[in-house]
């Protein structure tokens, strides 16, 4: 399997004797100068090519074999995270300034033959820095120790981590995806969490962790309303799948830092946070005209932040006169659309848009998608899913006493769309 | 989190082998911690990545090896993996540093010593690895052990016989109950890397192993327990107990983060259920499969492919998984197309009486975005599911004559390819929208819907008054169209003749048609079709009628279904490039051993009706090329080129795939030259992707034809696509 990001290769691993280093120019007459890809694997003959793009780089693996290709992806993404973790950003400067670096994490610790190893980053800083280790001698205690930790049972943390104040941070992150349809059903209104934990705790503490998630809800305290159904999670290696099945409880050994526990779905019962109604009317055919409101639909105390809006306009668009109450709105040509700024909405709160859209007449109408708008917006302290964090227990053997902090945030990016229909006022 | 800025971009600079020479021996003197070492040969490391040659600096490197900087070591190794194998008579020189790097009290650096040897694979090296891999796979340091296991999987790829004579193979096997789990994943890694070959050693697991397997799954890295959980295929349950037990086992890998280990979870959980017998506990396992598939979806869009793709052969096989969750594969409108794409096909197999309507509604949206490739596939759905759902007909044929509307001519003739199937499958209930369709006979210019539009012309000739006018318009260009449409257009003369036998235009146009097929057209098809319908005509008019006219079989959606026994088969390769395409590995890729149920007991008594036995391909391919009599055919199919590919283990190529190689290898190795090898290969490529129907060649069977395809591998023998397969069997050779 070989691996080289970027327009000019940046690296190139080659872990099989089959390949020369030319099968990179395969790729890129195939893919990166294709302008039309329409598929992230590429099979010429019995030659794969798996690619993710990140930036303005192509991470690409290339494989003779049946290749598990869930496993060759998630390791495309493991990359990058890693990459991202050690020098911040990925992109061509960064990893050129990195080389060495990277060859010798993708070469010796992550991959060997093709078969990922050990991707877990905390572990990989323990080794592999950007300083330089002078070898041998010196350093054998310390490498078994290592090595250890690379092959052990609980490869993502190190047992000597030591704080001062022992803290955990959790962030439960949840992204609305809604789908409405322009009579305003809604399609489909899910949630993706995630929740996030920085932990800063000295030893190898035992964690325990509590939602109010339905089941263990239903099977403890009967009666308690506001409990959630989640349909599927999905957990951070270190949580013990076993235990969880069993008796649904989160239990694990975190690793230091900062990583990702679990992630959930949930489909039933979605608050969604924004209201919106679109009205959109096409009066003869020249002009469109919009009006558009918002409204929270959340706590009056809470508020959703950064909202924009996307209202797409016709291709052949000329002008667009805005009128809002509240944020700023503007036509933006590129992208054939209304981009409406609101920096904040309080619960309850009503915001209105009007606009018309001048049009050119074109004797050929073309194509137009006629996109939905989409919004994205942020509202802390507000989980569109319900879930709230019941507990969170630390056990350590020195029994120190922990300090943890809960935040809630509900956004959307790129998720939240309704679709519109047109009214036809022709003849006005 | 993040770590100061490495700043080593600006050894990305090409550089002379001389300069760097002159630099390293300058270095050799007065070189403060090794500093300018450091620096030239990470100036070698990014000329190596750019693609410049270095190995004349073979031996000014490889002294450096001595150097006490674990960094520069990393270096000088990674070079000597670059270009060991090419200089096979200077490599000894460095066997003694590896050696004693192989003994270093540091198992990072025997791990990396190690390492870097199975990477070179030169007699002389394998030699001196040989002796220390015993060794080393009982290092004390589980490191040593892990890194070990995969270098036997290395030496075995290097020469098979060898390693199994060192006696590696029983080594790795012993591995298995390694106490450290990282060791156990590895060495499961290498075995079945073996045992995937079609050369190498039959890799099966017991009961015992397998369970002890599946008790280390807790303490493996995610990686580890997809090799884990790949390797339980190789146990074969004997009874059903066996596959059940094991089954509830893995059900909470299910549960994983990393949808790798999801998928291969996935994989093993349907490849038990086939020897299962407890019906709770399979619906179970499918009630509990669904989710996690679902939350796969708010993945990355490559992994959402990845699974999307398997989803369609999962719910083919077990349709109870995610029967109720049709929504969650609606599209979003920024999804990636092959996203799209894959998410259509699911919605349409999930359709159901139930959720039909907003399966519809869904499907009208799409036929308005922009994607040309993705609207032909919904309006061609809608059709499919007014033939699958009874139901609906009614409501899809309405939103099909709303899309003829726009006059789009794609839409147009996408709709009327579909309402041809519907008008057999449901005949005598929707033929008054024919006038509609009629109008639109100016804005078909494809094969495939011309040719639907003129079977419905000539089916319908009876019903449609100016049917003659409009098929003598159509045959007016009759020589210039292609042969499908040919033969279309003389099936449905003669049609029309049969009903208007008494119209003076019906018979000069299909005596016109008949001449023109039997006389003009070389293809052999046409002419015969021409001579059977003539002769009939001739020969008995009433008994022609009842020929053409017969009783068609109705249409139905159970040929789009996969068979039963490939479908069983299929899933064995859950989550890898197989579930992509939707093929078994062997046939689109060299030295890849196919995999099959294996029948025992416990085997269910359906699959085990439907059960696909496997031969290993050992021997070499028996095919015989015939010349058919008759003329010969302009396009070269040599039908011995796919089963020759197939068959030509490296160790085996020669005879006619190097004469094709040469043609390669001797042009010059510079860029130019493999352009234009590519450049060929282009050609093909954007052809085949640019009319994605063009392998459609029948109305139902062409649906399944419409999906990802490996280009080139697999699909009869078009002998240039195959130009990468070329290029591996070049490599090869230029290796030994």
């Amino acid at each position: 399997i070989v691996f080289h990001p970027g327009e000019q290769v940046l690296i190139s691993r080659l872990y099989r004797t089959d390949f020369k280093r030319s099968i990179a120019d395969v790729f890129r007459i195939q893919v990166i100068s294709n302008s039309d890809v329409r598929s992230p694997i590429i099979t010429l003959g019995s030659t794969s090519f798996f690619h993710v793009r990140v930036n303005n780089l192509y991470v690409v693996a290339v494989t003779k074999t049946n290749a598990n290709a869930a496993l060759v992806f998630e390791y495309c993404y493991r990359l990058i995270s890693i990459a991202k973790s050690y020098f911040g950003k990925v992109d061509e400067e960064a990893v050129k300034n990195n080389f060495v670096l990277i060859y010798e994490l993708i070469d010796v610790e992550i991959n060997d033959f093709g078969y990922p190893q050990n991707s877990e980053i905390d572990t990989l800083k323990s080794y592999i820095t950007t300083e330089s280790i002078m070898s041998s001698a010196y350093a054998a205690e310390e490498s078994s120790k290592i090595t250890s930790q690379a092959t052990g049972a609980t490869s993502w943390r190190r047992g000597d981590v030591k704080y001062k104040k022992n803290e955990a941070f959790v962030d439960v992150v949840e992204t609305v995806n809604l789908s409405m349809s322009a009579k305003g059903t809604v399609l489909r209104a899910d949630v993706d969490g995630h929740i996030q934990m920085r932990a800063y705790l000295s030893g190898t503490p035992e964690c325990k962790f509590g939602l109010n998630d339905k089941l263990v809800i239903d099977k403890n305290e009967r009666g308690v309303g506001d409990a959630v159904e989640l349909d599927d999670c999905r957990f951070h290696q270190c949580v013990r799948l076993t235990e969880f099945d069993a008796s649904r409880t989160i239990s694990f050994i975190p690793p230091d830092g900062e990583f990702e526990l679990m992630r959930y779905r949930c489909t039933s019962n979605v608050k969604l946070p924004l209201r919106i109604i679109p009205t959109v009317t096409e009066i003869g055919t020249t002009q469109v005209s919009y009006t558009v409101t918002v409204k929270g639909n959340f706590g009056v105390k809470l508020s959703a932040t950064n909202v924009v809006l996307k209202i797409p306009t016709p291709l052949n668009t000329t002008t667009v006169d805005c009128k809002v109450a509240n944020g700023k709105a503007k036509y933006v040509p590129a992208e054939n659309v209304v981009v409406w700024k609101i920096p904040r909405i309080q619960g309850g709160q009503e915001c209105t848009f009007t606009a018309t859209a001048e049009l050119t007449s074109t004797t050929l109408r073309q194509v137009w998608a006629r996109p939905p708008i989409d919004v994205d917006f942020q509202v802390l302290m507000f989980t569109a899913s319900g879930l709230i964090v019941r507990f969170l227990k630390v056990f350590e053997k020195s029994n120190y006493h922990s300090i943890k902090w809960v935040r809630y945030l509900t956004k959307a990016s790129g998720s939240y769309q309704i679709r519109v229909s047109f009214g036809f006022l022709i003849g006005f | 989190m993040s770590t100061q800025q490495g700043q080593d971009a600006k050894f990305f600079q090409r550089g002379k082998i001389e300069e760097f020479r002159a630099e390293l021996q300058a270095a050799e003197s007065k070189d403060k911690k090794y500093q300018k070492r450091k620096t030239v040969l990470k100036k070698i490391v990014a000329n190596i990545t750019m693609g410049n040659d270095m190995s004349p600096l073979f031996h000014d490197v490889i002294q450096c090896i001595g150097t006490p900087l674990l960094e520069i070591k990393k270096m000088v190794y990674l070079y000597l993996v670059s270009y060991g194998r090419s200089k096979p008579d200077q490599i000894h020189m460095v066997i003694p540093s590896f050696l004693q790097d192989c003994n270093d009290r540091n198992p990072l650096i025997r791990a990396l010593a190690i390492r870097t040897m199975a990477y070179i694979p030169i007699p002389v090296v394998t030699e001196a690895l040989s002796d220390q891999l015993r060794h080393c796979i009982k290092d004390r340091d589980p490191y040593v052990r892990k890194t070990a296991a995969i270098c036997v999987a290395k030496i075995y790829v290097a020469d098979a016989r060898k390693a199994e004579r060192a006696g590696f193979v029983e080594m790795l096997r012993d591995m298995l109950l390694d106490s450290n789990a990282t060791v156990v994943a590895n060495a499961v890694a290498a075995l079945s890397e073996i045992g995937d070959r079609q050369d190498g050693v039959i890799f099966r697991l017991n009961l015992t192993v397998a369970n002890k397997l599946i008790a280390s799954l807790g303490e493996s890295s995610e990686w580890g327990q997809i090799y884990i959980l790949d390797s339980l295929l190789r146990f074969v349950p004997e009874e059903h107990s066996e596959a059940e037990m094991m089954g509830e086992r893995i059900i909470v890998q299910l549960q994983h983060a990393n949808s790798a280990v999801v998928l291969t979870a996935v994989k093993v959980l349907l490849y038990l259920m086939n020897y299962m017998e407890n019906r709770r506990l399979i619906e179970h396992i499918c009630k509990k499969m669904g989710p996690p598939l679902v939350a796969l979806l708010s993945s990355g869009p490559e992994v959402q492919y990845v699974t999307l793709r398997n989803i369609l052969l999962i719910i083919q096989r077990r349709p109870t998984v995610l029967k109720n969750d049709v929504k969650v594969f609606f599209c979003k409108y920024n999804d990636p197309i092959y996203v799209k794409l894959a998410k259509l096909e699911i919605m349409y197999r999930l359709a159901r009486e139930e959720n039909a309507q907003e399966v519809l509604t869904e499907l009208e949206e799409y036929a308005s975005e922009v994607d040309i490739d993705f609207v032909r596939k919904s309006v061609r759905s809608i059709g499919r599911l007014a033939i699958k759902v009874e139901a609906a007909a009614d409501n899809c044929i309405q939103s099909l004559l709303t899309l003829i509307e726009t006059k789009v001519t794609y839409v147009v003739q996408e709709a009327v390819i579909v309402i041809k199937d519907i008008f057999r499958r449901y005949p005598g209930k929707y033929e008054g929208i024919i006038p509609t369709l009629c109008e639109n006979l100016d804005a078909l210019d494809e094969p495939e819907s011309k040719a639907a539009m003129i079977w419905i012309l000539g089916q319908f000739a009876n019903r449609i008054d100016n049917a003659d006018e409009l098929l003598d318009d159509l045959v007016y260009n009759f020589l210039d169209e292609s042969t499908e449409v040919q033969l279309a257009l003389l099936t449905a003369t003669v049609k029309l003749f049969v009903y208007k036998s008494t119209s003076e235009t019906a018979k000069a146009l299909v005596h016109k048609v008949l001449k023109w097929a039997t006389e003009e057209i070389d293809n052999p098809d046409l002419r015969d079709r021409g001579f059977i319908y003539w002769r009939m005509l001739a020969v008995n008019p009433t008994l022609a009628q009842e020929i053409v006219l017969a009783q068609k079989p109705a249409i139905t959606t159970d040929s789009d279904r996969m068979d039963r026994g490939a479908l069983d088969q299929l899933l064995l390769h859950t989550g890898t490039l197989g579930s992509i395409y939707h093929k078994n590995p062997e046939t689109f890729i060299r030295n890849a051993a196919g995999r099959a149920l294996v029948d025992t007991p416990a085997l269910n008594p359906s699959s085990k009706a439907v059960l696909i036995t496997l031969s290993r391909p050992h021997l070499p391919p028996t095919t015989v090329t015939v010349q058919g009599p008759g003329p010969i055919e302009p396009t070269p199919v040599p039908s011995a080129e796919p089963s020759k590919s197939m068959t030509s283990a490296p160790s085996e190529v020669g005879g006619q795939g190097l004469l094709d190689v040469d043609d390669v290898v001797t042009r010059p190795d510079s860029y130019d030259g493999e352009a234009d090898v590519d450049g060929e290969d282009e050609d093909e490529v954007p052809r085949k992707a640019g009319d994605p129907y063009a392998n459609l060649d029948n109305a139902f069977g062409g649906y399944l034809a419409d999906k990802p395809q490996p280009i080139g591998g697999g699909r009869g023998g078009n002998t240039n696509v195959d130009d990468l397969l070329l290029w591996g069997t070049a490599i090869n050779t230029q290796l030994r």
